[in-house]
């Protein structure tokens, strides 16, 4: 086991018992690469208080943890914005038109995940464009 | 006729004198190839002699050193002819083109998008990799660096300052 490995060693246990599918565990140039796909939020908030703990306010840069909460078209997922309302976007990217606006709190339909960081969602006002996946949290 | 006897035998032996003073094939063989050995243009060519004809097998760099190999043979003492039969390099493919999209493009674009709504953060993309400066609330971090890392980045360097 490499040094990186043995460092995160209680992140990849624990990835490894808390159902993440998909899972890849690589190094490239020093930096080891953790890919993989959560059931929940909740699985993936574990694993970066782990990351958090072993590397405080995440300063080594010597990881990358890439797990995702993996979604499906007509799952319902919440606004956990600060406060704010998010924006629902044209298309995905924040130079995109807001078409509308999801309040923090509310539930929303995914229709479709385009990547890890922009989700095509559906308000229950009828609104549909692109929204920030990072404050959407999948119910 | 017997001065024609005398010439004949004179001629027999002159013969037997003559084949008996060609250079071996191995020998010439062996001046080939360490002439080539000594050109560097011609590595990749070998010779081998049957008869004083000298067959070039192997493969050199291109049409220019098929040729020097050629004419070196040639100029080789005991080689009557040369059989070219060496190869040439294929040049490499023309390298691919440039990708369209430069990948540190998609990857500026995502990390403008994970910082829009924290001001105060800087970032600097190069390589695959993201360098954070400025600062951010601790509260706000995770959220920060989770958005961050989706993004596929080589490395994440966070030297912000953390209030």
């Amino acid at each position: 086991m490499s040094a990186l490995q043995d460092k995160y060693k209680e992140l990849i246990d624990t990835a490894n018992s808390s159902g993440i599918s998909n899972l890849q565990i690589s190094e490239q140039g020093n930096v080891l690469h953790i890919d993989g796909d959560a059931p929940d939020g909740a699985s993936k908030d574990k694993l970066w208080d782990i990351y958090n703990k072993i590397d405080p306010d995440y300063r080594a840069g010597d990881l990358v943890l890439d797990v995702n909460v993996a979604v499906t078209s007509g799952s319902k997922a919440k606004v956990t914005t600060d406060s704010t309302n998010l924006n629902i976007r044209k298309g995905p990217g924040t130079d995109q038109e807001v078409v509308g606006k999801a309040a923090h709190g509310e539930t929303v339909t995914i229709q479709s995940k385009t990547n890890d960081q922009w989700w095509l969602i559906k308000t229950d006002g009828g609104v549909e464009g692109y929204t920030y996946a990072q404050y959407l949290s999948p119910q | 006729m017997k001065i024609t006897k005398t010439f004949i035998a004179i001629f027999l032996s002159a013969s037997v004198l003559f084949f008996s003073c060609k250079p071996k094939d191995s020998d010439v063989q062996t001046n080939i190839n360490q002439k080539f050995a000594a050109t560097p243009e011609c590595t990749g060519a070998t010779a081998s002699v049957a008869d004083g004809v000298a067959t070039l097998t192997g493969e050199v760099k291109d049409d220019a050193c098929k040729n020097l190999a050629g004419t070196t043979a040639t100029g080789i003492k005991g080689v009557k002819s040369v059989v070219n039969n060496l190869t040439t390099t294929p040049p490499p493919p023309p390298p691919p083109p440039a990708p369209a999209v430069n990948p540190d493009t998609a990857l500026t674009q995502g990390v403008t998008d994970a910082t829009k709504d924290f001001p105060t953060v800087k970032t600097s993309v190069n390589n695959g990799e993201i360098t954070l400066t400025g600062s951010i609330k601790r509260s706000d971090l995770k959220t920060l660096m989770q958005s961050l890392n989706t993004l596929h980045p080589t490395k994440i360097n966070n030297q912000l300052t953390i209030k």
